[in-house]
């Protein structure tokens, strides 16, 4: 090992570390609003890079059918709560109406545009409605009525969700890997380094999203209503923040996370309907390092498991995952023994 | 549901071959649904391409869906042998499937011939005869290919898996029987984001060639990661790689890449030389003229090479007992061992009692991407 393989494994590590900072920020994200550790949140990282990828070769996605049918499923849910609750059928047709158009605009667009080849820039944009879509109907199905559950209840939940998730990505992806076009296909000399175009747009974009939601929770009111919902969702309520349109709000995001992590990473790597899965664990691990509460610990988190990934990689290919996955076992030691214990139920 | 499936198959089955007094009964038992859905909805199109007699004898086809699932798979091949009275088992396509199937098989005495490449500990195949090629008929045709080239080192990059184990073992006594050595081995996960790591290791120890074993599009990834590390040596694929998705997940960097392959799906390349030459062009121009240009597959040609199978060792069977018989199963299974050297669209097979892989090493046949193309290497 010289400096020249050192640094190309760190810049490899940093580039894999941007990504899983991401969905580990996403986790963050949505486990401090909605209490829900949100496995499938890799699931989203396939969708996105697949998605775009049948847009590739001019057909249309299934996820869009597969949004179609989740915007109906929700609103019909919608429906018959509203209606429940309410007694009338008109403030019930209207929330269902307001969970179905926008989808359903969503699903009509990208039907027109798939055969049309459309530049990249475009059909990446595509991509993230459709993805970003998926993200409050799967809330609504799957989360929304088990809101007040415990922890465990909605784990449970998310490993449910993740499991239809990789089968209907296998049925509408097929079992055959894709790689997606480059964004930007130059490559750069540093010294030993090899920077390709791609791995300069994961940095950007990821410190890019990153300050942006940096700004949104410190500046928007909708983001401080976010803030106030993780802290305390009774007092949030009372305050009039609808606790619902948080979740759905928090779950939107994430999915846009998903997919925009997705889009970054299809360039550099084949990504198969069940990819999602691991590249989403390790941004699980980032989180756990940030103590599923910091965005700051979960970024820090991110690029060490990146950089480990790597030299791990070096060193011991066949334990790579080993290497990655043990990391969270001291990190989980030292935090129960340096942070206060509560016999809340978190 | 399952029950009502069978029924539904065998139904069509029978519709399919008119088999109203069949006399000699063939299980199938295939991944029609599921994850391995790809390799078993070929075999079956096959299938239903076959004569309706072989030797004389009524042929009826008894078709089940094992659904990737070895549970189900293991219940498909009990009904076969019970209620079907089969003389012989045909599947399933999907590995983790065939090898509990084998179990069952032996117990009632049925032949099986998988679909896969099963691996069952010694003794346990009994029954079984595996009809794709194993690994190491197609290490040895890429270790000669690799002496034609003067490769003196090898780098072996493969998948965590059992694929990648078993490749590693033949390589590396393949090699040593050469005069080769393994110098770097490296391994990675089909759903790994990145090899960069893995390659700059390799690349450090400077080896002549690199073999790569991965499958279909995961072929991809450590395709473009040796090639994007400036590597100058030799690049090799394994069998599993030899599909267009190799091409189309690394483009331009599969250029060059040597790739070993069973003849079938190559047919019209192959050398007049080849022994299989003739069998895989009748085979694909069967499949073809059914299915459509294109459509030729590594497993359709395990459908077809199972007839050929069928019809060499049948009619050794029947001067021993009639079908539905346990003397006919039992005559089959040894006239199978016996038959000698069969000539398949796959290759040569000489399965004996103790090998019931049995391909011979004229089997392997290495190509070159060219253009975007496989084009067969001439034997030098």
């Amino acid at each position: 090992m010289d400096f020249s393989i050192a640094s190309i494994l760190t810049l490899d590590g940093l580039t894999n570390g941007a990504i899983y900072a991401l969905l580990g920020m996403g986790i963050v994200l949505v486990f401090t609003v909605t209490r829900v550790i949100f496995i499938p949140q890799g699931e989203f990282v396939a969708y996105g890079a697949l998605t775009l990828a049948i847009f590739q070769t001019g057909k249309v996605p299934g996820t869009v059918w597969l949004l179609l049918i989740l915007a109906a499923v929700a609103a019909l849910m919608e429906l018959v709560s509203t209606w429940r609750h309410r007694g009338r059928a008109a403030p019930a047709l209207v929330a269902a109406a307001r969970l179905f158009v926008l989808p359903a605009i969503v699903c009509a667009v990208s039907a027109w545009a798939a055969p049309r080849n459309l530049p990249l820039a475009v059909q990446a944009f595509l991509t993230l409605c459709i993805v970003t879509a998926f993200g409050p109907l799967v809330y609504r199905v799957a989360y929304q009525s088990l809101a007040g559950a415990s922890s465990l209840v909605l784990l449970i939940v998310s490993v449910g969700v993740h499991f239809a998730m990789t089968g209907l990505g296998l049925l509408f992806f097929g079992a055959e890997g894709f790689r997606n076009p480059s964004f930007w296909d130059d490559r750069f000399s540093v010294g030993p380094l090899n920077l390709n175009g791609q791995a300069v747009i994961i940095f950007l974009a990821s410190a890019a999203l990153i300050v942006m939601l940096w700004l949104y929770f410190e500046r928007t009111l909708y983001g401080k209503a976010l803030r106030a919902t993780a802290v305390n969702r009774l007092g949030a309520r009372l305050m009039g923040i609808s606790t619902q349109s948080a979740g759905q709000l928090t779950f939107a995001m994430a999915a846009l996370i998903g997919a925009l992590s997705g889009l970054l990473i299809g360039p550099t790597t084949t990504i198969f309907y069940d990819s999602g899965f691991l590249i989403g664990l390790k941004g699980f691990v980032a989180g756990v390092i940030g103590g599923l509460a910091s965005y700051p610990g979960a970024l820090l988190g991110a690029l060490a498991v990146g950089v480990i990934e790597s030299f791990g990689s070096f060193w011991a290919s066949s334990f790579k995952e080993v290497i990655v996955f043990t990391i969270i076992l001291p990190v989980l030691l030292w935090r129960s023994l340096t942070s206060a214990h509560s016999d809340e139920d978190h | 549901m399952n029950i009502k499936k069978s029924i539904l198959a065998a139904a069509l089955a029978a519709g399919l071959f008119g088999a109203a007094h069949a006399d000699l009964t063939v299980g199938v038992v295939l991944p029609l649904t599921g994850p391995a859905s790809g390799l078993g909805i070929p075999v079956k199109n096959q299938i239903a391409l076959w004569p309706k007699t072989i030797a004389g004898e009524n042929l009826k086809v008894v078709v089940l869906d094992d659904a990737t699932d070895p549970t189900t798979g293991v219940k498909d091949t009990q009904r076969l042998v019970t209620e079907d009275k089969v003389d012989v088992i045909i599947g399933s396509a999907a590995t983790p499937v065939a090898i509990p199937m084998a179990d069952v098989a032996a117990e009632s005495g049925t032949v099986q011939l998988a679909a896969s490449p099963a691996g069952l500990p010694p003794g346990k195949d009994k029954w079984t005869f595996r009809l794709p090629q194993s690994n190491d008929v197609m290490a040895y045709a890429v270790v000669q290919h690799m002496k034609s080239q003067k490769v003196k080192t090898i780098g072996f990059l493969g998948y965590t898996d059992a694929y990648g184990e078993l490749w590693l073992k033949a390589l590396t006594a393949e090699a040593e029987k050469n005069g080769m050595k393994v110098v770097a081995t490296e391994r990675f996960g089909r759903a790994d984001t990145s090899v960069t790591a893995q390659v700059l290791k390799l690349t450090s120890a400077n080896p002549d060639a690199i073999l790569i074993v991965a499958s279909g599009s995961g072929a991809g990834m450590p395709q473009k990661a040796v090639m994007e590390r400036g590597f100058k040596g030799k690049v090799y694929q394994t069998h599993a790689a030899a599909t267009q998705d190799l091409m189309r997940t690394a483009g331009k960097d599969a250029e060059g890449t040597f790739v070993v392959s069973g003849p079938a799906t190559v047919a019209e390349q192959l050398p007049d030389a080849h022994p299989s030459k003739k069998a895989a062009v009748d085979f694909v121009q069967q499949y073809e003229k059914a299915y459509g240009p294109g459509s030729r597959n590594q497993f359709a040609g395990h459908g077809a090479d199972a007839l050929t199978v069928l019809e060499k060792a049948v009619p050794i069977a029947l001067k021993k007992g009639k079908p539905g018989t346990p003397e006919f199963r039992a005559a089959l299974r040894d006239a199978m061992e016996t038959m000698g050297r069969t000539v398949l669209a796959h290759g040569v097979l000489n399965w004996t009692p103790d090998n019931h892989w049995g391909y011979t090493n004229e089997t392997g046949v290495m190509l070159k991407v060219v253009g975007g193309q496989f084009k067969v290497e001439q034997p030098q």
